[in-house]
């Protein structure tokens, strides 16, 4: 993944940038594509909110690959865009949750209020979405030099979130546990690095 | 086989609204006895007409079965007089997990499941067991064209014009015994024709089953449907003999069947197993029991667009409850759900 272009370091530095700030856009601009060309299919609202989840994982799973890639693979330049790949986990996460809200169950609030306690799943899901808005909010270069220490034991809350979203995607299960074992499976070695590495230290 | 739903039709414009409404009120004039019928049993034969675009996969069913099929008649009594899905939509959206998990995997997969010839066991506390040619089993049958909504337990739905024969009929033929109190019913399993059925991460136990009590199996609504749309089955729709049961949840409505079995027990029930809290054996469409997933208070009325989501709220017994409520008498359905 590193590229190697015929640039200097500057502009493949920057040409790296907008590639990985355009790229994790395309889920939406595909979506907005369907919608536009009515091929949503028959049930566009789960359509929609499934995707929307889907990507969300997708880029928390990303963040937290991050490190390891580092690591292990010596991708060094990959830490520039932890926060990026976060925020986009987060961006997605929103995205899902406004498509619920307008698609799914139309604004009524007093479905909002029952699905939010009735239903364990989505309880999972949205304390897992609580926890990523205020690392997105401290996610500028200021918060970081003003939470100084802090800033670190704030974002190690990614992992909690990631278990409570697997959670919310392990309890719809229904005919088939294909993509939540895979998902499981990777979360289970992007967090198993770290465990292992404490248990080294 | 995919099938792309073609960019110059609007899935509003498949089946215009003016065919339904004009047909409804030809029949009418022409039909009236058929329509007050208290039993619903259709009286004249008048082919029905459906506007099924001839860009899409048409299902003629077998050269036996056409001439049942084109006589078959609307039953107003037992029809919604809502508009039905247009074609595309029922014959692209379906649950049919043999062929995949995914709502469109039954219609890419299963276009050359093999549905004719067809067997049919007849089993358990019966007076004429045995193994039938499904071509058998429907000669002495009269089809009808119903109108149901069917109300998936993931909280859409859609309206569909079945063709079929009571399941009432159906049993009476095979003479059960006393001691038939439920019938159970199984899907056919073939791992090369369904390819689910021989993955290691399904969670079902194949074949798929369910189960009626005996009353819910002889109330007049109780369908066995080898048709849509004035035509044989979609495989994807569960071709060619399935059950409907249009104030149950849609996974009740068991597809492809092979095998019905009158049993004295309550028979287990394929989702029922995989997660008896979630799913009961009776799965009466409820909005006051919540699924742990799903309110079931509204659905979604399929097909939706993002613009208007079309959600409506859900009725006790899918709007049935006239036909079907007394049936529970004295159930706690919070219970029995």
């Amino acid at each position: 993944m590193v590229l190697n272009l015929p640039f200097s370091p500057a502009i493949q530095a920057r040409l790296r940038w907008w590639l990985l700030f355009l790229l994790p856009l395309w889920p939406l601009a595909n979506l907005v594509g369907l919608g536009v060309s009515n091929d949503l299919g028959t049930d566009p609202a789960k359509f929609v909110v499934d995707e929307m989840g889907t990507w969300a994982i997708n880029f928390l799973w990303i963040t937290l690959a991050i490190t390891p890639a580092r690591q292990v693979l010596g991708w060094g330049w990959a830490l520039k865009f932890r926060r990026m790949m976060g925020l986009y986990a987060l961006f997605y996460g929103v995205l899902h949750l406004l498509a619920f809200c307008t698609f799914l169950i139309g604004w009524r609030s007093d479905l909002f209020f029952r699905e939010l306690t009735e239903r364990p799943y989505i309880i999972v899901g949205a304390l897992a979405l609580l926890i990523l808005i205020p690392m997105g909010i401290t996610s500028t270069k200021s918060m970081m030099r003003r939470l100084g220490k802090r800033w670190k034991t704030l974002h190690r809350w990614i992992y909690p979130a990631s278990l409570l979203v697997m959670l919310h995607f392990i309890w719809q299960i229904r005919a088939s546990f294909y993509e939540q074992l895979i998902y499981g499976l990777l979360l289970a070695v992007l967090l198993g690095y770290r465990l292992y590495l404490r248990y080294q230290r | 086989m995919l099938i792309k739903k073609p960019d110059s039709i609007k899935s509003s414009q498949i089946t215009p609204e003016s065919i339904y409404r004009n047909r409804r009120q030809f029949m009418k004039a022409g039909l009236g006895l058929a329509a007050v019928s208290s039993l619903g049993l259709p009286s004249i034969a008048q082919a029905l007409e459906y506007d099924i675009p001839t860009d899409l996969p048409q299902y003629p069913g077998p050269e036996w079965m056409r001439a049942q099929l084109t006589a078959a008649v609307r039953n107003e009594a037992l029809s919604t007089t809502e508009e039905p899905a247009p074609y595309y939509n029922a014959i692209t959206h379906n649950n049919f997990y043999e062929f995949g998990t995914d709502k469109r995997d039954p219609v890419r997969k299963a276009q050359n499941f093999k549905t004719d010839p067809w067997t049919v066991e007849i089993a358990g506390e019966v007076a004429k067991p045995g193994n039938y040619n499904l071509e058998d089993i429907l000669k002495p049958h009269t089809l009808e064209d119903r109108v149901y909504r069917l109300r998936c337990v993931e909280a859409w739905s859609m309206v569909i014009p079945w063709l079929g024969f009571p399941l009432a009929d159906l049993i009476k033929r095979f003479e059960p015994t006393s001691k038939a109190k439920f019938v159970r019913f199984e899907t056919l399993v073939d791992k090369d024709q369904m390819p689910e059925q021989d993955s290691i991460f399904s969670t079902i136990d194949w074949p798929y089953v369910e189960g009626l009590r005996m009353d819910e199996a002889m109330n007049p609504l109780t369908l066995m449907a080898v048709g849509v749309y004035g035509n044989a089955l979609p495989p994807q729709n569960g071709a060619p003999l399935r059950l409907v049961v249009p104030w149950k949840y849609g996974f009740k409505s068991i597809k492809s069947i092979v095998k019905i079995e009158f049993v004295e027990e309550m028979p287990a029930s394929s989702w029922n197993i995989i997660a008896p809290g979630e799913y009961g054996f009776f799965a009466n469409v409820n909005p006051e029991v919540g699924h742990p997933r799903w309110s079931q208070a509204t659905e979604r009325r399929l097909p939706s667009s993002l613009l208007s989501p079309n959600i409506v709220d859900t009725l006790p017994f899918n709007g049935y409850a006239e036909e079907v409520a007394q049936m529970y008498k004295g159930m706690d359905l919070k219970k029995w759900y």
